[in-house]
């Protein structure tokens, strides 16, 4: 009897976890090409304002970008673990890890709300007067600079919301030993999110 | 497939997907459905509302061009059709088209699949075409009218007009994510659910057009989404991307616009490719010729398609060698969709050619896909674009590889699969009469095009110099007899689908893949058992009479 309730359950729902990684990695790719667009007009307008991208690229904090760099890495660290501790069984651990990432994320955007508002106290910020008086260069530098770090600041939003479903499924256990797909495919977003970190760490911060 | 051993039995009491009760019933059934077929519906009732609004405004633009000066519109009103015709037909009609209507309903079906990988990102996707739809009419109402730019939205002048341009790039950038969820979607589906003995060289060739379109929209989309969604941010905060008030270059817009929508001409013609390589074994009653080049040359299109995009900017200035590079590799294209033309005519060779109206749609294709196609490569020649760019000669060109080629598939599938669809079937006669109306209405309309275009008639200009009446009167004309045809046609399906007479048969054109051994309409998940494919696709058999069916209905 519980036999057939098992085999009839596994004929209704349809499962791939192969299928949903391929679906994620594609999905990804797509994103990678979306911040690629940018980087693009990036090396574009480098290429062409080279002096005056290297002088404004001076005006930004490189302490809080390092120290923002080394959150987010320190993220991917702590998805990673909360991955393994659900292969272990250990949905405690999983859960406390999974929590561990979202303060992380939460620590980088406070940090990027202080380095923005920073700047806007300064008067850089799109359209303002300070901004439109500088050379052309400098406008684009920074309307690069919001455009991307903004981007990717909403991805890291994004994957706040999708951790915290992923806590919420595995605390309800949906999300289990033998089935952590949606936990896999979340931390595969969160790696994206911190690879584009990576690139935009060096091309905004690092090559002054 | 045709082999007996691949013959599917299918439950005679399960009920159609057009009848089933899911958890939802009545409208909400439809709308909250995860069917893939109920999707594909969905998309058709979407795409074809769309499709009436472009065409009215197609109408009205011919109708400005009836004689010089100004006939019913002013010129800014005119700048608003034409943007708005191009933003309609291209984001809402041509590209979601085929592949959301008739890859939304067959591809599961033409692999052996009970549906698409991810049923409800599919119907999310439907959910964002109509957010993207509704945001593009919203743009008509809401004050400043439309957008004026034309649907490429060129820099500067897509940031200092004060129409409503974001709504346009919002609705665009949607449209874009609906498209690409689309491909995503479906390559996941082809790569994870084919029947058990489906290897990829007894796929349909539809699946393979559908497959390489995927590819096409997941990695060409991104592109467009965020090159819109950056002139729209230009336009609210003044960030300095693209304008060059504020140091930006209006030519890297073009080239990030053309990027993605120049390998988008080929997410709307590969699909059509895909019907057209189905009917044509069908009505010939021949195994298709070269199954391996056509699947192939889908594929080739989609890679070369994506790295043509500068040809549409050899005036915008670029250096002498980027120009050579780019017009040389529009050559190349010209090569795979070469092959497909060569092959599908060879398959017709000593076929026993039934001229049924899908079959008819598609020997237009073939004709008009090749006007359209050669007159491509015309302008592939950097000396020749010179004189064409942006002429009447592109618009004719451009018609005649989308319209008469991706818009007469279109309808070339509606009169194929519309019998499997809703188990009904049309007024064969009618349809003809329609197709002819339509055929010639065509010629007449977008011929005059190309001719007026030669001697310099420009595009998108509401008046014109006297010599090029003549031409606009009989374009004029061509598109009244092309509308009469157009509503005799969607009459005759409208019609159909309520009094039709029913069919029972499951395989009424004699066709031999898989959608043609299940149910008409088919039953909720398709099939009651997982066929188990032994056979290529398209073995017709020398021997085996074509089926006389113009009696059976």
């Amino acid at each position: 009897m519980s036999t057939n309730t098992l085999v009839h359950v596994e004929v209704n729902i349809h499962r791939d976890d192969i299928g949903a990684r391929l679906g994620m990695w594609l999905f990804l790719f797509t994103e990678l090409i979306l911040f690629g667009g940018m980087f693009i007009i990036y090396s574009v307008y480098r290429f062409t304002h080279q002096e005056e991208f290297h002088l404004a690229a001076q005006e930004l904090n490189t302490i809080i970008g390092t120290f923002n760099t080394i959150i987010l890495l320190t993220s991917s660290l702590t998805m990673v673990v909360s991955i393994v501790a659900i292969q272990k069984q250990k949905r405690n651990l999983s859960l406390l890890f999974q929590m561990l990432t979202i303060f992380l994320a939460l620590f980088f955007m406070v940090n990027k709300y202080f380095e923005w508002t920073a700047k806007f106290h300064h008067g850089i910020y799109p359209g303002s007067d300070t901004l439109l008086n500088e050379n052309s260069g400098h406008i684009l530098f920074f309307g690069l600079y919001y455009m991307m770090t903004g981007l990717h600041g909403l991805h890291v939003i994004i994957g706040v919301v999708m951790i915290s479903f992923m806590m919420r499924f595995t605390f309800k256990g949906i999300v289990t030993y033998d089935n952590y797909v949606k936990l896999e495919n979340t931390g595969l977003y969160w790696h994206l999110v911190d690879i584009i970190w990576i690139f935009l760490f060096p091309l905004f911060y690092l090559i002054t | 497939m045709a082999s007996d051993a691949a013959v599917i039995e299918t439950n005679g009491n399960e009920p159609s997907y057009l009848d089933y009760k899911g958890k939802h019933s009545g409208i909400k059934g439809w709308l909250l459905s995860t069917d893939h077929k109920r999707i594909g519906i969905l998309y058709m009732i979407g795409i074809l509302a769309f499709f009436f609004v472009g065409v009215f405004l197609g109408f009205l633009m011919r109708l400005e061009l009836i004689s010089p000066g100004e006939t019913i519109v002013s010129a800014e009103t005119y700048n608003q059709f034409f943007t708005l015709h191009g933003v309609i037909m291209i984001f809402l009609f041509i590209i979601p088209g085929i592949p959301a209507i008739f890859g939304n309903f067959f591809l599961p079906i033409l692999i052996g699949a009970k549906d698409v990988a991810f049923p409800r990102l599919n119907l999310f996707s439907w959910y964002l075409y109509l957010t993207g739809g509704t945001l593009a009419l919203l743009s008509i109402v809401m004050p400043g009218g439309p957008a004026d730019t034309g649907w490429t939205f060129y820099i500067p002048y897509s940031v200092r007009t004060d129409t409503n341009v974001i709504l346009s790039l919002s609705a665009a950038f949607i449209l874009g994510f609906s498209s690409l969820l689309t491909g995503l979607n479906f390559i996941t589906t082809v790569h994870r659910l084919r029947a058990p003995g489906m290897t990829w060289f007894k796929m349909p060739l539809s699946v393979w057009s559908f497959y390489a379109t995927a590819w096409v929209q997941v990695l060409a989309t991104p592109i467009i989404a965020i090159t819109l969604m950056l002139v729209a941010i230009e336009r609210l905060f003044h960030i300095g991307i693209f304008d060059p008030a504020l140091g930006g270059d209006p030519v890297l817009y073009q080239h990030l616009f053309w990027i993605y929508s120049h390998p988008a001409v080929y997410i709307m013609i590969i699909p059509a490719m895909g019907i057209v390589s189905e009917i044509i074994p069908v009505f010939a009653h021949r195994t298709i010729f070269g199954y391996k080049f056509i699947a192939f040359s889908s594929i080739a299109i989609a890679l070369f398609g994506s790295l043509v995009w500068a040809h549409h900017m050899f005036t915008a200035g670029m250096s002498d060698a980027g120009q050579l590079i780019f017009s040389l590799l529009t050559m190349i294209v010209a090569i795979p969709s070469a092959i497909k033309v060569f092959n599908w005519v060879a398959t017709l060779y000593k076929g026993s050619i039934d001229l049924a109206t899908p079959m008819l749609y598609v020997l237009a294709f073939i004709f008009l896909f090749s006007i359209g196609g050669l007159t491509g490569v015309m302008q592939g020649v950097i000396s020749i674009d010179i004189q064409l760019h942006d002429t009447a000669f592109i618009v004719g060109h451009f018609h005649y590889v989308m319209f008469g080629g991706t818009g007469f598939a279109m309808f070339a599938a509606f009169h194929y699969w519309m019998p499997k669809m809703f188990g009904k079937m049309y007024n064969r006669k009618l349809a003809k009469i329609a197709f002819w109306f339509i055929f010639i209405g065509f010629n007449f309309l977008y011929f005059p095009m190309l001719v007026m275009g030669w001697l310099g008639m420009p595009r998108r200009y509401y008046d014109y110099l006297p010599q090029f009446h003549p031409y606009h009167l009989i374009s004029t004309i061509g598109s009244w007899i092309l509308i009469i045809g157009l509503i005799i046609m969607f009459y005759n399906l409208f019609k159909s689908l309520k009094s039709g007479p029913i069919v029972t048969e499951k395989n009424i054109w004699g066709g031999e893949t898989l959608e043609w051994q299940i149910d008409s309409p088919p039953i909720h998940e398709n099939f009651t058992e997982i066929p188990v494919i032994e056979e290529r696709p398209y073995v017709y058999k020398d021997n085996e009479p074509p089926v006389e069916k113009e009696e059976t209905v």
